[in-house]
């Protein structure tokens, strides 16, 4: 059960933009487990589309991987060539995007586009429609048979994600890489998504990566939670550790900020002060130093790298603590 | 795309709020109609010479009087419709079908295929039509496919033009990353996914091309560069006409009135059929 599906280490990925080098991915190092859901978390900057960019080897064009490498299965992805890369593409790694509304053809109808997903499998048309129906089944849409010929306009944000859910399974991938799911929906439709994953994850047996910045939604669903700041893990281990005792300055700022932990009646939300450091030129020592607290002389010149434990934290305080 | 029956249903709900698009869709169809079956309509022979009978007036054997030589206007105008008909199909299919690929190929390819593609349509353009129809005309000689060919040629950049735009603003969209996610190859994303979406408004954009290029080889038979006599075209009846229009007018009347229900029947139809088809645009072009 050990065994990581996939495993990165050491990436670093850089934009190429006009005021130069962008360092969008430092150092990046983490893997997920066989059969576990791993949650990322970060504000928006720091890097979670990159890093599935990078997993995916769909960059932007001005985007450059300096340094690392995402062994998936026992290949270093960024080593494949482009076809041998895509055929692992929808079938070994599948993806699930943020906006249901934007990620299914707008001309083609669902019974088409999930043939179309399957057009790797070589089997007939009657085929491909059985697994599409039961497919649509296992994710929960009533009635699959007459939502076959309908279009993507036609269904409601919720029960397109499940299309796409179901279109992301359909291949049995090993990894799906959940792109904020959950992002566009309302709250109720949230968790139903999110427990219906939950059960997919458990039938199927594959990997989930799922990014997001809801904080609720990763307690719920994840194993284990990666924390990333500005392109950097800045804390990573299980769940429930990292949620009630989080080692990195970061992340403890990042719980207390979460809406639904506050008890009393404010009229203004918490926020972490300062913002996001210039990923062009950046500063030494650590990352997080200028927004930090309890930031120490040492915090300016030296950059913390996690520490070798379960749960891990790229600070200094965990030495001086220890 | 979707289910033809449904399309052709949604085409006539729209066009029975749209008396002009209604119009226009009689007007299309009568003169389909009445080309491709213009071996039956036709009373007589267009070629038929009858030199005592010249330049008559619309009478119950001549609908629409004879021209210099005695031939039967009707007859004429009705083959004439032909080659006319001809010329568009083939011409608008061939440079659209082109330019879907050119158009892809530079809205998907790669920056600087692009660019060359880009700077190639606009070299085309640059020219004025009718001044780069006679140069290659004064090159290979004046025949119906040269003209067509002229037309394929001035065609592709703009069809190749709006299918570049399109595709450009699809290629960002999301359901192209997912289907990118999803293993799908480039061929493939064009084909199904990209294809289908700019389908639509590329077949409208033609139906309003079709006046465009049946006035251009009009123009071109009646500069006598398109089809050699005596093949009739509405161009060159009109040609014909022209010189004796102070004997009898009806061999200009009998060839401007189709090329006028063309463009009148076609743009109608077009307009009507975009109106329909993307009800954002509604209200703008009014």
């Amino acid at each position: 059960m050990n065994t990581p599906v996939l495993q990165i280490r050491d990436l670093s990925v850089s934009y190429r933009t006009e005021r130069g080098l962008l360092q969008a991915l430092r150092h990046v190092s983490f893997s997920v487990p066989e059969g576990k859901i791993i949650g990322i978390v970060g504000e928006s900057g720091c890097g979670k589309s990159t890093l599935i960019s990078s997993i995916m080897r769909l960059f932007a064009p001005n985007a450059q991987v300096d340094n690392g490498s995402i062994v998936f299965k026992g290949r270093d992805l960024l080593g494949l060539s482009p076809d041998d890369m895509r055929s692992l593409r929808g079938d070994e790694i599948s993806m699930v995007f943020q906006d249901p509304m934007t990620s299914l053809n707008p001309v083609l109808n669902i019974g088409r586009q999930m043939a179309d997903v399957q057009n790797r499998s070589g089997s007939s048309r009657v085929d491909k429609r059985a697994r599409s129906l039961m497919m649509l089944e296992r994710v929960g849409i009533p009635d699959p048979v007459s939502q076959l010929s309908r279009y993507p306009h036609q269904l409601s944000g919720g029960m397109r994600q499940r299309v796409a859910i179901a279109m992301a399974l359909m291949t049995e991938p090993s990894l799906l890489i959940a792109d904020e799911p959950t992002t566009a929906l309302d709250a109720t439709l949230e968790v139903q998504i999110i427990h219906r994953l939950q059960e997919l994850q458990r039938d199927f047996g594959c990997s989930i990566l799922f990014v997001s910045h809801h904080l609720g939604v990763i307690a719920e669903l994840c194993d284990e939670v990666i924390v990333m700041y500005a392109g950097e893990v800045c804390e990573c281990g299980p769940t429930r550790e990292v949620f009630f005792e989080p080692r990195h300055p970061y992340t403890q700022k990042l719980l207390e900020c979460d809406p639904a932990r506050i008890q009393r009646r404010t009229r203004q939300l918490p926020v972490i002060g300062g913002s996001l450091p210039n990923l062009v030129d950046l500063p030494p020592g650590c990352i997080f130093r200028q927004r930090c607290e309890q930031a120490m002389t040492r915090c300016a010149t030296n950059r913390p790298v996690l520490s070798a434990d379960v749960h891990r934290a790229a600070c200094h305080l965990q030495d001086a603590g220890s | 795309m979707a289910g033809i029956p449904n399309t052709v249903i949604k085409t006539f709900n729209g066009l029975k709020k749209d008396p002009l698009g209604m119009a226009g869709f009689v007007l299309v169809s009568l003169l389909l109609l009445a080309t491709v079956f213009a071996a039956w309509l036709a009373p007589y022979d267009p070629f038929d010479v009858n030199v005592l009978d010249r330049l008559s007036s619309p009478s119950a054997a001549h609908w629409l009087g004879t021209d210099q030589l005695g031939r039967d206007i009707l007859s004429r105008v009705l083959f004439g419709g032909q080659v006319a008909l001809k010329v568009s199909l083939v011409a608008i299919s061939v440079s659209m079908a082109i330019g879907f690929v050119l158009g892809m190929l530079a809205g998907f390819g790669p920056r600087w295929l692009d660019r060359i593609l880009v700077v190639s349509f606009d070299t085309v353009r640059s020219f004025p039509t009718i001044m780069f129809a006679l140069a290659i005309i004064a090159l290979t000689g004046p025949s119906l496919n040269t003209v067509i060919g002229v037309i394929i040629i001035t065609s592709i950049p703009v069809y190749a033009r709006v299918v570049r735009t399109q595709t450009q603003a699809l290629r960002e969209r999301d359901f192209i990353l997912a289907e990118r996610a999803m293993g799908a190859s480039t061929l493939r994303i064009l084909r199904d996914h990209i294809l289908p979406n700019i389908a639509a408004p590329m077949l409208i954009l033609a139906s309003m091309d079709v006046p465009a290029v049946v006035g251009m080889e009009a123009g071109l038979s009646f500069l006598g560069l398109g089809v050699s006599p005596p093949t009739p075209s509405w161009g060159s009846i009109l040609n014909d006409g022209y010189s004796y229009l102070r004997n009898s007018p009806w061999p200009l009347i009998a060839a401007g009135l189709p090329l006028v229900a063309v463009t009148l029947g076609f743009t109608f139809f077009g307009e009507s059929l975009r109106d329909i088809f993307d009800p954002k645009l509604r209200g703008k072009a009014e």
